[in-house]
């Protein structure tokens, strides 16, 4: 038991007790109590998940391992809450605790008037629980509990404000889109189970090169079979989809946006939803045996980063741009990590965070401004108010477009050179997919600036007039937030590529994407830079800028006339290609019918009908034909009686 | 001993044919039962002279004092009967029909 254990123990407790305490208090704490006792327990968690961090960093920690607990036994299967602390996850509880940290204070000053003060930290506290729990996992059973504790918080906390009938519809809809994804997961952890006949990682992974060589296959129909390790990656992946958000699963991340706004920022964009990236980079020693999977990945992740982004195009909804943007964003890490790219992928993922955090924060603060008006055609100008959240939202935007020199194009670029690095079937097109994806998100990026902060000013006289810079609790995270968004990249990138995370994501050679960039093009954070300002990408973003440019500053009525004249792409968009319909007019009926006829068939006809009422009933007329045999005449009872008594004489005399 | 036989088992059949037929008075039902112990009680005597065995003589005591007190009880429950539906009539004592 050393430091370091002490310090897991730490990290992983003090949001818990936070949460416990001013859950089971609630309304007897004050409001100002409440989110001191949150926000004071989330800096220890942050004070000690750095320090962990920073103890990987200089060499003073090495990778544990320790179980802490069993908390179920049988013949075959232990099941331990345990610590598994070694780089990756010391990143990952860090960047958590922080983004964490930072929403916590933010959301005293956005919070301030709702009547679910208390309620509201208490969640965003446990959901920091199990999203550490999550990160910090050693084996599946913990990881499932991790991964289903942040999809409950998730759905607590769009239903958040329960009375809305909308808020309610999306919770559900989160709720149950990830409980599809769940299904694969849980498949996949079972076939963990069968193969390698333990839950532990470490386990786990040690046995895979015996599995790889024996090759056995799953017999999904009679005549199709599939490889064992494709099946768990494929089933691992698509638990992933669901959290984090990749076509066809990504349904309800845009209409998650009916939550506040910090857990906009907390959870479905900085922390949540990146659960999924991480899961594959921490089963990366399985996924790279499955060249299927990595395929998939591809696929998925560039068409998620793609069609994505165009939405954002033609959203209104300050909050639901942002959310798109993060789409295509989880779409970037999940194409990294399909070109066997787990550290880019995670690098993303860690400065995607910090900018992504920022963005909605800066927006959240932005809807404050304008009396909680979220479309971005009744704000306009607001630069000339609040300079300071409007210096911040461009940071953060240029993080997201992936400008050189912020994090964003150090992330970004790294999955770029990756996946051209790659040597899978779908690479070649995925490359471009992303590359064109930098345009657009570009474009949706500068409308976002262009409208919401500058350009005519749109809103009511009577907003105008309130319009001020928020509150310090509110700006302060904003810088917070601003200057990893800015120097995060170029800190990270050396040792990124110097085998940051050690031993924790293995990746065979010849997939070593990460390695070959080193190898051939990188000399340096400040030349990668310069390098940045020549490349490809580069040309997308001054595309999309100019065109932005074009449309909303110099002809504003472009966009108008677009829309008149592509009346059916418009149409596309605005039906976010349909999946939505597609879900609300065939899938949600068809459950519903078939769970009418499960209803019908199986619960009232079956359980209740003749199970449960059918013996009562069966008994009730059975008795009514016996109850005849009760005359209530003493004679003919005495007449049975004899009858009987002659019947037996004369069976036991004469038989 | 032949004839004694005969005489209890008429008499059996006669306290039986009592309970079947009568409907009208419970204390002619409870006369009945007197009758079949009484054959019962015979039989008991006629088989211990035969086997010169003196306990079948000894249990019709028995039978006879239980028999006295079982009529005691029988009588007084005619009384509350009657006391509550002024008839001592089998066929109203029909209540616990199904």
């Amino acid at each position: 038991m050393n430091i370091l254990w002490y310090l897991a123990v730490t990290v992983v407790c003090a949001p818990l007790l936070g949460a416990i305490t001013v859950g089971l208090l609630n309304k007897k704490l004050s409001r100002s109590l409440a989110h001191w006792i949150t926000c004071s327990l989330m800096l220890v968690c942050f004070g000690a998940s750095s320090s962990i961090l920073v103890g990987f960093l200089i060499g003073k920690f090495n990778t544990v391992d320790i179980d802490l607990y069993v908390w179920g036994n049988t013949s075959n299967l232990s099941i331990a809450v345990g610590f598994l602390l070694d780089r990756l996850s010391a990143l990952m509880i860090a960047i958590v605790s922080f983004v964490s940290l930072v929403v916590h204070v933010y959301s005293i000053g956005y919070m301030h008037d709702d009547p679910g003060y208390q309620r509201f930290f208490c969640y965003i506290s446990l959901f920091t629980f199990g999203m550490l729990m999550l990160v910090m996992a050693n084996n599946f059973a913990q990881l499932f509990f991790g991964w289903e504790a942040v999809g409950l918080m998730s759905y607590l906390l769009i239903g958040f404000w329960y009375k809305k009938e909308a808020a309610n519809f999306a919770s559900l809809k989160a709720f149950l889109i990830n409980r599809i994804g769940d299904m694969g997961f849980v498949l996949g952890i079972a076939a963990v189970l069968y193969y390698f006949n333990s839950l532990h990682f470490k386990t786990v992974f040690a046995q895979i090169s015996t599995l790889v060589a024996t090759n056995p296959m799953l017999a999904i129909t009679n005549t199709v079979q599939w490889p064992a390790i494709s099946f768990i990656c494929i089933c691992l992946f698509i638990g992933a989809m669901a959290k984090s958000a990749q076509i066809p699963l990504h349904v309800w991340l845009p209409d998650s946006m009916e939550g506040p706004t910090p857990i906009s920022a907390l959870i479905h964009a900085a922390t949540m939803v990146t659960a999924g990236i991480f899961m594959v980079a921490r089963m990366s020693p399985l996924y790279e045996y499955s060249e299927t999977a990595l395929t998939l990945m591809l696929i998925i992740g560039s068409l998620t980063c793609l069609f994505m982004a165009i939405l954002a195009i033609v959203q209104t909804d300050i909050k639901r741009i942002i959310a798109y943007s993060t789409l295509s964003q989880l779409g970037y890490m999940v194409v990294a990590l399909g070109a066997s790219a787990y550290a880019a992928g995670i690098f993303h993922l860690v400065t995607h965070a910090c900018f992504k955090a920022l963005l909605f924060l800066g927006a959240g603060a932005a809807i404050l401004a304008v009396h909680h008006d979220q479309n971005i055609f009744k704000m306009g100008n607001l630069h000339k108010y609040m300079p300071i959240t409007a210096v911040t939202m461009l940071i953060g935007n240029l993080a997201l477009l992936g400008f050189p020199g912020t994090s964003g194009f150090y992330s970004k670029d790294l999955i770029i050179a990756s996946v051209r690095n790659s040597s899978l079937t779908f690479s070649t097109i995925a490359y471009y997919i992303i590359l064109f994806t930098v345009l657009i998100t570009t474009f949706y990026a500068a409308r976002l600036m262009l409208v919401a902060f500058r350009t005519q000013e749109r809103m009511a006289e009577d907003v105008r007039e309130h319009l001020h810079e928020p509150r310090k609790v509110i700006w302060v995270p904003l810088i917070i937030l601003a200057i990893p968004s800015l120097f995060l990249g170029m800190i990270m990138i050396t040792s990124i590529l110097n085998q940051f995370f050690g031993d924790a994501i293995f990746v065979l050679p010849a997939h070593d994407t990460v390695a070959m960039f080193k190898t051939q093009d990188f000399h340096g954070w400040f030349s990668m830079w310069l390098h940045g300002f020549v490349s490809l990408p580069f040309v997308c973003i001054l595309m999309g800028m100019c065109l932005a440019w074009l449309c909303y500053e110099k002809y504003p009525a472009l966009p108008g006339i677009i829309q008149n004249d592509a009346k059916l792409m418009t149409r596309i968009l605005l039906a976010k290609f349909g999946f939505d319909d597609f879900n609300e007019k065939i899938i949600m009926p068809a459950t519903r019918k078939l769970g009418n006829y499960c209803w019908q068939i199986g619960d009232v006809l079956c359980i209740d009908g003749i199970m449960v009422n059918g013996t009562a009933n069966s008994v009730g007329r059975v008795a009514g034909v016996l109850k005849h045999a009760q005359t209530g005449y003493l004679y003919h009872y005495i007449f049975i009686i004899v009858a009987g008594l002659l019947a037996l004489l004369v069976w036991t005399m004469f038989l | 001993m032949q004839n004694y036989i005969i005489f209890s088992t008429l008499l059996f059949a006669i306290g039986i044919a009592g309970l079947f037929i009568n409907r009208k008075n419970i204390i002619i039902l409870l006369m009945c039962l007197e009758i079949i112990l009484l054959a019962v009680n015979t039989n008991f005597i006629i088989f211990a002279k035969a086997w010169g065995d003196i306990a079948g003589q000894a249990i019709v005591f028995f039978v006879m004092t239980v028999a006295a007190a079982e009529s005691a009880i029988g009588l007084a429950l005619v009384v509350l009967i009657f006391r509550d539906k002024h008839s001592i009539s089998v066929d109203q004592l029909n209540q616990l029909n199904g």
